[in-house]
């Protein structure tokens, strides 16, 4: 659990430190400060199970068990990457690890999760979705429309918002009526908790709770975790000196890292010594040097391959 | 899906079936089509709005539900983004449906799920997932239906690489290319015309697929070329046989799909007979007739003996007074002047300013 966590901080941190180079030529919506919730929800998944994610899926495709070097090579444009350069930071995806893909349309992968629950119904196997998602999303008709259908079908889906409480720049007090989110969800007569998605290990708890639940054939189960983002809406710099967000505000969430409280955690209580977790952070380093190395030693694709894939 | 690809022509858009043949209307045709995939493939299933209620979407889907079940034949929300990304979703993890709206209006509330995520899907991944659904969607004509419910929005979606779109006029033509968008790995918006629902014609009861992208030669004539889609293939029939008994022969193409679109049997006709007219269900202003046009002109315009002209709906909504419906929709009238117009075979009367 702390190696993945690592692993998304790191990735993450890397991609910053990159991309200031401008040879990364794709925008990067990161993760950083989320990260105990795609640790906490994709430890308890299995290989096949699915996931839709969003523009800010880093973290979902490294938890979901996706290659970081065919990530970055992806972010670089590469013949290499996951989509052959055609996706980008914002366009991932893994079917061999049940990753439906990455919509940048905010609102637009809700309904793939729900879509592929309903496959795993009809065909009569036990796979759950999980469809993660932003505070944004809510304010759109797809996150309403799949919570019903999905409740009015008890389909395996579990909903996992992310609410970091801005939507590019718009808080949330500015966009919903209601700001309660989980108990939207419960209009739709699902079960519904709200967590503190800065708490790796409450997540996961919940999050088990409720896959266990979807699994075994009880229907979908949503899940809001409140967490922050570190960095601005898009790219590697914090835009709370362009005035987006109070100083402040996000001073306080920095000190409420879900890393960093994970790795007090385990000192205090003595499950991985501070020896141990040098060494995993030695280790994710050296895997994210050979992701770096070979993104950018990998080829170019060609032009024609541009009219290839269409169909 | 293996399925034969049908050799067969249908060298007329209507009428009775040749002597012996088996006879089905246009709705047994898409209905028999749904059976047939079904029963072949577990994958296959059915969704949309009131697909298992008695009307059964004008008869198409009747018996579906009670045949197959309510688990693969089922009535949806009326939340058509939804409903089109939970489809897509299906897709993704190893399905093929087939989802069913009873006007083509209702596709803009869906356009998001359509455009952003089944037409990308495949492209934007490198082509490491893709999305095999069918769209099928209805567009009518008459009835005060008014302007929204009647639209025909193909050329919205002909200008989105990554879907296809495909306008059966016959019931041969329904029976095969719906089996066709099934067994196909892309999205492919499926646009019937309602009015055709009612015509019979040959149709085999083995199944068997019309590959998507390749038109038919209607009728062979050497004057002009009609490029009659969907329901105005109908028109273009009726044209043709008023036209010659004036001694004016008209070739008439049903392209059938629309995107991807067989250039060559157009470009071949034009060559032939040096004249273009085309009919569409649609609106003119940037319309398929607008694209088919804008190609012969780049790769044939040198056997061109006279302007192109497009017959389509006037450029205005759909009104609902039948006085006002005359006006806007087009008629085989429309395609006999147009023809006479191009041959010098009319008085030259300045263009309906519709037209």
């Amino acid at each position: 659990m702390y190696l993945l966590m690592l692993r998304i901080r790191k990735f993450e941190e890397k991609v910053v430190e990159l991309y200031p180079a401008q040879d990364m030529r794709s925008p990067v919506h990161l993760y950083i400060g989320h990260e105990a919730i795609a640790t906490g929800v994709c430890l308890n998944l299995r290989k096949d199970d699915y996931v839709s994610s969003n523009h800010r899926g880093h973290g979902h495709c490294i938890a979901k068990g996706m290659d970081m070097r065919l990530m970055l090579a992806e972010f670089y444009g590469k013949k290499t990457g996951y989509c052959k350069g055609k996706g980008g930071s914002m366009h991932l995806v893994d079917p061999e690890n049940g990753v439906l893909g990455t919509s940048a349309i905010v609102g637009g992968g809700l309904p793939l999760a729900v879509g592929a629950a309903l496959a795993s119904v009809m065909q009569g196997n036990e796979r759950v979705s999980v469809a993660f998602f932003g505070d944004g999303a809510v304010d759109e008709g797809s996150f309403h429309e799949s919570l019903n259908f999905a409740s009015l079908k008890k389909l395996p889906v579990v909903f996992v918002c992310e609410n970091n409480f801005y939507a590019t720049n718009s808080h949330q007090s500015a966009r919903h009526s209601n700001n309660d989110i989980a108990c939207l969800a419960e209009g739709y007569m699902m079960p519904s908790v709200c967590v503190d998605g800065n708490d790796v290990i409450t997540v996961f708890e919940t999050a088990r709770n409720a896959i266990n639940r979807a699994r075994s054939g009880k229907g979908p189960t949503f899940m809001e975790c409140r967490t922050y983002r570190w960095k601005a809406h898009v790219g590697p710099d914090c835009d709370v000196e362009k005035g987006c967000r109070p100083r402040e505000e996000l001073d306080q969430w920095v000190k409420r890292c879900p890393v960093k409280r994970f790795r007090e955690l385990l000192l205090d209580e003595n499950v991985l010594p501070e020896s141990e977790m040098l060494e995993l952070a030695r280790q994710v380093d050296e895997e994210i040097e050979e992701a770096v190395i070979f993104a950018k030693n990998s080829p170019l694709p060609s032009p024609t391959e541009l009219y290839e894939d269409v169909y | 899906m293996d399925l034969p690809v049908d050799k067969v022509e249908s060298t007329r858009a209507s009428g009775p079936a040749a002597e012996g043949k088996r006879t089905r209307t246009y709705r047994e045709a898409l209905r028999e089509a749904l059976a047939q995939a079904m029963e072949r493939d577990s994958r296959v299933f059915v969704a949309g709005q009131g697909v298992d209620d008695p009307g059964a979407v004008f008869g198409t889907t009747k018996g579906l539900a009670e045949r197959f079940g309510r688990q693969r034949v089922f009535d949806t929300p009326i939340a058509e983004n939804g409903i089109t990304g939970i489809m897509i979703g299906a897709a993704l993890a190893g399905m093929r449906p087939v989802l069913v709206h009873m006007r083509m209006d209702f596709l803009p509330m869906s356009m998001d799920q359509i455009v952003n995520h089944a037409a990308k899907w495949r492209f934007m991944f490198g082509g490491r997932v893709n999305v095999p659904l069918t769209i099928r969607c209805i567009i009518g004509r008459g009835w005060g239906a008014a302007a929204q419910h009647s639209q025909s929005l193909q050329a919205l979606f002909v200008h989105i690489p990554g879907l296809k779109v495909v306008m059966p006029s016959t019931p041969y033509d329904a029976k095969g290319l719906l089996l066709a968008s099934i067994a196909d790995e892309n999205p492919v918006i499926f646009v019937e015309h309602r009015w055709l629902f009612d015509q019979s014609g040959y149709v085999p009861e083995e199944e068997y697929v019309i590959p998507i992208g390749k038109g038919v030669i209607r009728r062979k004539g050497r004057d002009a070329t009609v490029v009659a889609i969907s329901h105005m293939a109908y028109e273009a029939c009726k044209a043709a046989e008023s036209l010659e008994k004036d001694g004016i022969d008209i070739e008439i193409i049903d392209p059938r799909s629309l995107s991807p679109l067989d250039d060559e049997l157009i470009f071949d006709s034009v060559k032939k007979t040096g004249r273009l007219i085309i009919a569409d269900t649609g609106w003119k202003n940037c319309g398929v007739g607008a694209e088919i046009a804008a190609r012969v002109a780049s790769d044939a315009l040198g056997y061109l003996k006279a302007p192109i002209r497009r017959i389509a709906t006037a450029d205005t909504p759909t009104p609902c007074s039948f006085e006002l419906e005359k006006e806007f929709y087009p008629s085989s009238e429309d395609i006999i002047f147009t023809v006479k117009e191009l041959l010098n075979k009319s008085p030259l009367s300045p263009q309906p300013y519709r037209r």
